[in-house]
C-alpha cells in the first residue's frame, strides 16, 4: 500500500531463506486461494446482547473484497457494537461470522492482523508523541522497528501530520487526532479496514482530505467498511449502503437502489407562515405520492416537482417558500428510521 | 505484503515484548521518575537498620545464630521493595492505562491478546523492580549489610518476589472499580508488611498468627531473601520459590482472563 518501493524490496530480503517463494506463501496462507472467491465479510444471523437488552438482533451482512460499505443508522442502532465484532475485540452472543475466510471466535489475532481498525472513540496513546504513537503501534503487530519507522513517517505525511510528528497527542486538536487514527489503522498495510464515523468532528478541509485519502485506498483495493451520520459521505464513499435500525438492517442497496426504492425521484419542501399545518395536510392530499408534515415544513415526494408545485398552487394554497430537489439519501434515512408520516 | 506481515508476526512469538517497548517509550526520558518508590524502601532500611538498630543492636535468629539487626531487617526491606515495584506498577499504573486512557482498548485492535497484554506489563513490573532491587542490593553491600557473596541470589530471588506481586497487582487491578478501592489493597498491602517477618521472626508470633503469614507470599519473599543475604542456605528456599512462583501463575492466568472480559466488551 503506502510504501516506498525500497522498503517494499528491503522487506523481502528480511524474510527468512526457504525452499522457493511459491510453497512457502501457500503453507503459510493455505486460505490465499479460497479467499479470492469468499467475502471479505460474512456474517450469519449475527446478535450481541448485553444483559437484556439486544444491541444488534440477528443481521446477515457480505462484504465482498474492494468493496465501500456503509453502515447507516440513528444513535443506538448497533453500528458501532456490529463494528467491534468485526474488529474481533466483542465476542458475538450469537451467529456465525467469518472475516478474510476465518473464524471471528477462534482466529481473532490473526484476523485482527490484517485489520485497519478506527474506532468511534479515538484509543491514541496519549503518552506517547504521534511518531512513537505509530511506531509503537507497529509493533504491536510485531512489524520490525525500521519498517515501522518508515512507514509512521509515510503515513503521518499521508494525513498531512508530519509537521507535528513530536507533538504530544494532547496537543492535537479533534480532528487531528481522527487523522493520527486513520494514519494508525494503516500501519499494517491492512485489506479491509474499519472505519466508525472517521469524519466526525472534522472540518469541511479535513473531511475532505480523508474521503480523498480512503477513495485512494479504496482504489488500491482495500475493502472499506465504514459508518457514519453524513448522508453526503455515504453517497460518496460508498459502493453499498446498510440501514441499521434498533439493532436489525432495515434496508441494503446502493445509494441510488435504495433512493429508488424507498423514496421519490424529487422532493418538493413547502413552508407556510400562519396556518396550522394539519389543515393543510389535509388540502395537500394527493398532490404528491406521499406528503409527510414536519413542525417546520412541508415535504412532498413526487416523482415531477414541478407539476406538483403547479398543482399546489392551482389549490390556491400560498406557501411562504418553495423548494424543489431531488430526494438523498437523508430521505431514504429519516424514512426508514421514523418521522411521522402521512401516506 | 500481508504474507509478510503474516508471517513476521507468527515468527515473533514475543509479543507481550511490544508491551515493555511501549512502557519503556514512555519512560525514556524521565527514568528518576519511576525510582521514587526506591525512596521509600531506603528510607525504611535507614530508620529501622540504623535507628532501630541502635537500640537492639543484635537479634538472635531461629537458630541460635546472633547477627546485627540492620543485617536481619535489610533483605525484608529489599523484598518490600521489590514488592511496592510490582504492585505500583500493576495496580496504579496499569488501572490508569485500563479505566482512564482506555490504552488498552486501542492494543487489543491489533493481534495483541489480553494475556500478551497481561505478560507485557508483568515483564514490565519485572524490569522496573529489578532495577530498584539491584539499586537496593548496592546500598546494602554499601553498608556492610550483606553477609556473603550468596547476596547476589537474592536479585533473581526478589525478581520472584515482584513475579508474585505483580501477578497479585494485576489481578486485583482487574477488580478495581474506582481509585478508592486503591486505598484497601494499600492498607492490606502495608498489614501484610508488618506481619510478614519483616522485623521480627515469626517464631515470635502466636501459633495462629503464624500459619496466615505462612500464606503471605510476602513472608516467603523475605524468607529466601534473607536466607540469601545471611547465607542461610537450605531446602526451604526451594519450597519459598516454588511458592512465589505459584502465586504468580495462578494471578496471571485468572488476571488475563478477568482482562478478556473487562475488555472484549
Ligand atoms: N458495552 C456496552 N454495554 C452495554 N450496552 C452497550 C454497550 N455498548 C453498546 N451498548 C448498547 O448497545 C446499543 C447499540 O450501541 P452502538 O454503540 O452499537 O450504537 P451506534 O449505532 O454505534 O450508535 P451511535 O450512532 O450513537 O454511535 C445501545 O443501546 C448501547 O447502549
Ligand atoms: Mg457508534
Amino acid at each position: 500500500m503506502i510504501r516506498t518501493f525500497r522498503a517494499a524490496r528491503r522487506e523481502r530480503r528480511a524474510a527468512p531463506p526457504g525452499n522457493g517463494r511459491r510453497i512457502r506463501l501457500d503453507s503459510v496462507t493455505p486460505p490465499l486461494y479460497r479467499r479470492r472467491v469468499q467475502d471479505m465479510i460474512s456474517a450469519r444471523g449475527l446478535i450481541k446482547r448485553y444483559g437484556d437488552h439486544t444491541a444488534v438482533d440477528g443481521i446477515d451482512i457480505n462484504v465482498p473484497k474492494g468493496q465501500a460499505f456503509g453502515f447507516l443508522g440513528p444513535n443506538g442502532a448497533g453500528k458501532s457494537t456490529t463494528m467491534r465484532m468485526i474488529g474481533c475485540v466483542s465476542p458475538p452472543t450469537a451467529g456465525e461470522l467469518r472475516i478474510l475466510g476465518m473464524d471471528a471466535a477462534t482466529d481473532g489475532a490473526r484476523i485482527r492482523a490484517r485489520l485497519g481498525v478506527v474506532p468511534q472513540d479515538d484509543t491514541l496513546d496519549t503518552e506517547l508523541n504521534l511518531l512513537e504513537n505509530l511506531v509503537i503501534y507497529a509493533r504491536y503487530f510485531g512489524i520490525r522497528y525500521k519498517v515501522a519507522r518508515e512507514r509512521a513517517r509515510e503515513l503521518l505525511d499521508f494525513v498531512q501530520l508530519s509537521d507535528r510528528a513530536e507533538s504530544k497527542v494532547e496537543d492535537l486538536s479533534g480532528g487531528m487526532r481522527r487523522r493520527l487514527t486513520i494514519a494508525r489503522s494503516l500501519i499494517n498495510e491492512p485489506e479491509l479496514v474499519m472505519l466508525d464515523e472517521p469524519t466526525t468532528g472534522l472540518d469541511p478541509q479535513a473531511r475532505h482530505l480523508v474521503w480523498e485519502r480512503l477513495f485512494r485506498l479504496k482504489q488500491r483495493g482495500v475493502t472499506l467498511v465504514l459508518t457514519t451520520h453524513y448522508m453526503d459521505e455515504a453517497e460518496q464513499l460508498c459502493d453499498r449502503l446498510v440501514v441499521m435500525d434498533g439493532g436489525r438492517i432495515a434496508a441494503e442497496g446502493t445509494p441510488r437502489q435504495l433512493i429508488e426504492a424507498h423514496v421519490t425521484r424529487e422532493v418538493v419542501e413547502l413552508r407556510f407562515n400562519t396556518e396550522d399545518h394539519g389543515t393543510i395536510a389535509e388540502k395537500l392530499d394527493g398532490t404528491a405520492q406521499r406528503v409527510e408534515v414536519l413542525p417546520d415544513r412541508v415535504l412532498l415526494y413526487t416523482d415531477d416537482g414541478e407539476s406538483t408545485v403547479a398543482e399546489v398552487h392551482g389549490r390556491g394554497l400560498q406557501p411562504a417558500s418553495v423548494l424543489e430537489r431531488r430526494a438523498t439519501l437523508e430521505d431514504v434515512f429519516l424514512r426508514l428510521t421514523g418521522r411521522t408520516l402521512v401516506d | 505484503m500481508t504474507v509478510m506481515t503474516t508471517l513476521a508476526i507468527r515468527q515473533k512469538g514475543l509479543r507481550p515484548g511490544a508491551m515493555v517497548e511501549r512502557n519503556y517509550a514512555v519512560h525514556k526520558h524521565g527514568w528518576l521518575v519511576i525510582l521514587t518508590g526506591l525512596l521509600e524502601s531506603l528510607f525504611y532500611l535507614f530508620s529501622l537498620g540504623v535507628g532501630v538498630g541502635a537500640l537492639v543492636k543484635q537479634i538472635e535468629l531461629p537458630d541460635g545464630r546472633m547477627v546485627d539487626y540492620a543485617v536481619f531487617v535489610a533483605p525484608a526491606m529489599l523484598a518490600s521493595a521489590a514488592m511496592n515495584a510490582a504492585v505500583a506498577e500493576t495496580t496504579f499504573n496499569v488501572f490508569g492505562k485500563l479505566k482512564w486512557m482506555k490504552l488498552y482498548d486501542g492494543v487489543l485492535a491489533t493481534p495483541m491478546r489480553p494475556r500478551d497484554v497481561a505478560a507485557g506489563e508483568i515483564s514490565w513490573a519485572l524490569i522496573r523492580g529489578g532495577i530498584y532491587s539491584t539499586a537496593f542490593l548496592v546500598v546494602m553491600a554499601g553498608l556492610g549489610l550483606t553477609e556473603t557473596w550468596w547476596s547476589l541470589l537474592a536479585l533473581p530471588g526478589s525478581v520472584l518476589v515482584g513475579l508474585a506481586f505483580s501477578g497479585i497487582g494485576l489481578l486485583a487491578t482487574t477488580y478495581f472499580r474506582n481509585w478508592p478501592d486503591f486505598d484497601w489493597m494499600m492498607a492490606f498491602i502495608f498489614v501484610m508488611f508488618l506481619f510478614s517477618g519483616s522485623f521480627a521472626p515469626i517464631e515470635n508470633y502466636p501459633e495462629p498468627l503464624q500459619w496466615i503469614v505462612h500464606a503471605s507470599p510476602l513472608y516467603h519473599g523475605i524468607e529466601l531473601l534473607r536466607a540469601c543475604t545471611l547465607g542461610e542456605l537450605s531446602p526451604w528456599m526451594l519450597v519459598h520459590a516454588a511458592y512465589l512462583v505459584a502465586v504468580a501463575a495462578v494471578c496471571l492466568a485468572f488476571a488475563s482472563r478477568r482482562l478478556s472480559r473487562v475488555l472484549y466488551k
